[in-house]
């Protein structure tokens, strides 16, 4: 299922990521924290549409800019 | 028993005043927030405007911390462009330079920093820049697409990671450092020096203990920065990095104590209940020094400041209590810090200073209050859970040879368990 014909893809740089985990403050279920160095762990490649918007504001927060989110077509594979 | 204001009043609208509104909406405060911010523009985060943003390839729209429609879902009014220049605590009410007046039944001062300016009359002169807010990064920008030598002027976390991007795209870069080494406040000598040898390579250019005494100009331009041992070093751009100071002026006309920075206790809160300081601005007395006190400039402070402050008006009750982490990226190199550590506490290497990655253990007497840990992200994870809990191995065993960091607080997590 896919609104307007495009579906979000995220993406992580562990070798950019500096542990500050605010995308867990964000949003929980698609990000979390590798407990032996805090590097982000990516839950969901391609997240559910309801997180959509927290998934982007995560992005976006991210002080290391180590996450990226693309539009890709159609449905998740 | 705290009663939970009414109207919540945020002066600030970085990373730390934007983060106390957004907790307070997590933590179910139904009342009002406003949200008065000095700068036209959303919130946004500063540290990648001298790193991936000034590298170029991101817009204004990655580095916002919110969307417009965010504050309208929250409820959240938002006063953009608004400076506010009364603080009358006896009516709790604010003024601004715009003339609006707005009262508070808790006021959150989240004001910040601002660049230190080099003590020089440079009035008229183009060319010299600071970096601090997105407009600063704009300019910086577009200037350096003619720029072919820069001279930065501080070789702390800002000089250094701009020095970085800047080197990185073939333009000649001197920094001036007014000590004897790189970033001096924030790490001890040996990653001071690591990090030099790294810069180095870069082929960025040094001049330690030295300041700088005036800018030579030509029609109006920089065109030389003069040192104080007469060299004159050829410049067409130059960038002014020498720290920040507190905007604490409001504090001061309410008659509020300041002390680099607004002065609050181990609850962020000034002498008067109705007033709390986060983030930039707020000099806080820490738990993990007990006395000492602490003004921070970081992500991570401003962060978790801005959650407690919603935690504690939502009548929770137990002091500010975080481990201070730090990060920067340059020379190529992840940089990060956890804890605090001043400029005489011991320095127990991890490592080989010459490797890719290695630590530095900072110890003041026989207890660990810092780790800083080049290309090494678990060494610095095991600091923050060690000074979290209060660990620390023993000095003796730290200089051992092969001293594992996160070998050591496995064996101690087994131990309590």
């Amino acid at each position: 299922m896919s609104n307007n014909n495009y579906i979000l893809r995220v993406t992580v740089d562990e070798n950019l990521c500096v542990g500050a985990g605010l995308c867990v403050l964000s949003s929980s279920d698609v990000f979390d924290q590798r407990d032996e160095d805090g590097v982000v762990k990516l839950l969901q490649e391609y997240p559910d549409q309801a997180s959509y918007e927290k998934v982007l504001g995560a992005a976006r927060k991210c002080p290391s800019k180590a996450i990226k989110v693309e539009q890709v077509n159609g449905d998740a594979p | 028993m705290s009663v939970v204001p009414e109207h919540v009043v945020i002066v600030g609208g970085g990373q730390a005043g934007h983060q106390a509104a957004s907790s307070l909406r997590d933590e179910g405060y139904v009342g009002r927030i406003t949200l008065v911010g000095e700068e036209p523009q959303l919130p946004y985060q500063r540290p990648p405007l001298s790193k991936a943003w000034l590298a170029g390839g991101l817009n204004d729209g990655d580095v916002h911390l919110e969307t417009e429609d965010w504050f309208a879902v929250n409820h959240i009014d938002h006063w953009r462009g608004e400076r506010v220049v009364g603080l009358d605590r006896a009516a709790r009410r604010l003024t601004t330079g715009g003339g609006e007046t707005l009262g508070y039944d808790h006021l959150i001062l989240a004001t910040g920093a601002r660049n230190r300016p080099l003590p020089l009359a440079l009035e008229g002169i183009a060319g010299v820049l600071s970096l601090r807010s997105l407009a600063d990064a704009t300019a910086l920008q577009t200037q350096l697409a003619g720029a072919r030598q820069v001279v930065i002027v501080g070789a702390g976390f800002l000089g250094l990671e701009v020095a970085t991007v800047i080197r990185a795209s073939g333009i000649d870069v001197q920094v001036v450092e007014a000590t004897g080494r790189v970033m001096s406040r924030a790490l001890g000598e040996q990653m001071g020096l690591a990090l030099y040898a790294r810069h180095q390579l870069q082929g960025i250019c040094f001049h330690f203990n030295r300041r700088v005494v005036g800018i030579t100009h030509a029609q109006g331009r920089a065109s030389a920065v003069q040192l104080d041992d007469g060299q004159q070093l050829a410049a067409d751009l130059v960038l002014v990095a020498i720290g920040v100071q507190a905007n604490a002026e409001l504090a001061v006309q309410a008659d509020l104590a300041t002390d680099n920075g607004v002065v609050v206790d181990a609850f962020l809160q000034t002498a008067d209940a109705s007033v709390s300081a986060i983030g930039d601005c707020a000099c806080f007395t820490h738990g993990f020094d007990e006395g000492a006190r602490w003004r921070l400039e970081s992500v991570q402070n401003a962060v978790d400041q801005g959650r407690y402050i919603a935690g504690r008006l939502m009548g929770r009750e137990e002091p500010y209590r975080q481990v201070p982490i730090f990060w920067s990226e340059q020379a190529g190199c992840r940089l990060q810090m956890a804890g605090v550590a001043a400029g005489d506490d011991l320095e127990v290497p991890c490592g080989d200073a010459h490797s890719e990655g290695f630590s530095v253990l900072r110890y003041r007497d026989a207890r660990l209050v810092g780790v800083e840990s080049l290309n090494r992200p678990a060494d610095h994870m095991a600091a923050r859970k060690l000074l979290l809990r209060g660990l620390s191995p023993a000095l003796e065993e730290a200089r051992q040879p092969g001293f594992d960091l996160r070998t050591w607080l496995a064996s101690a997590a087994a131990l309590q368990a």
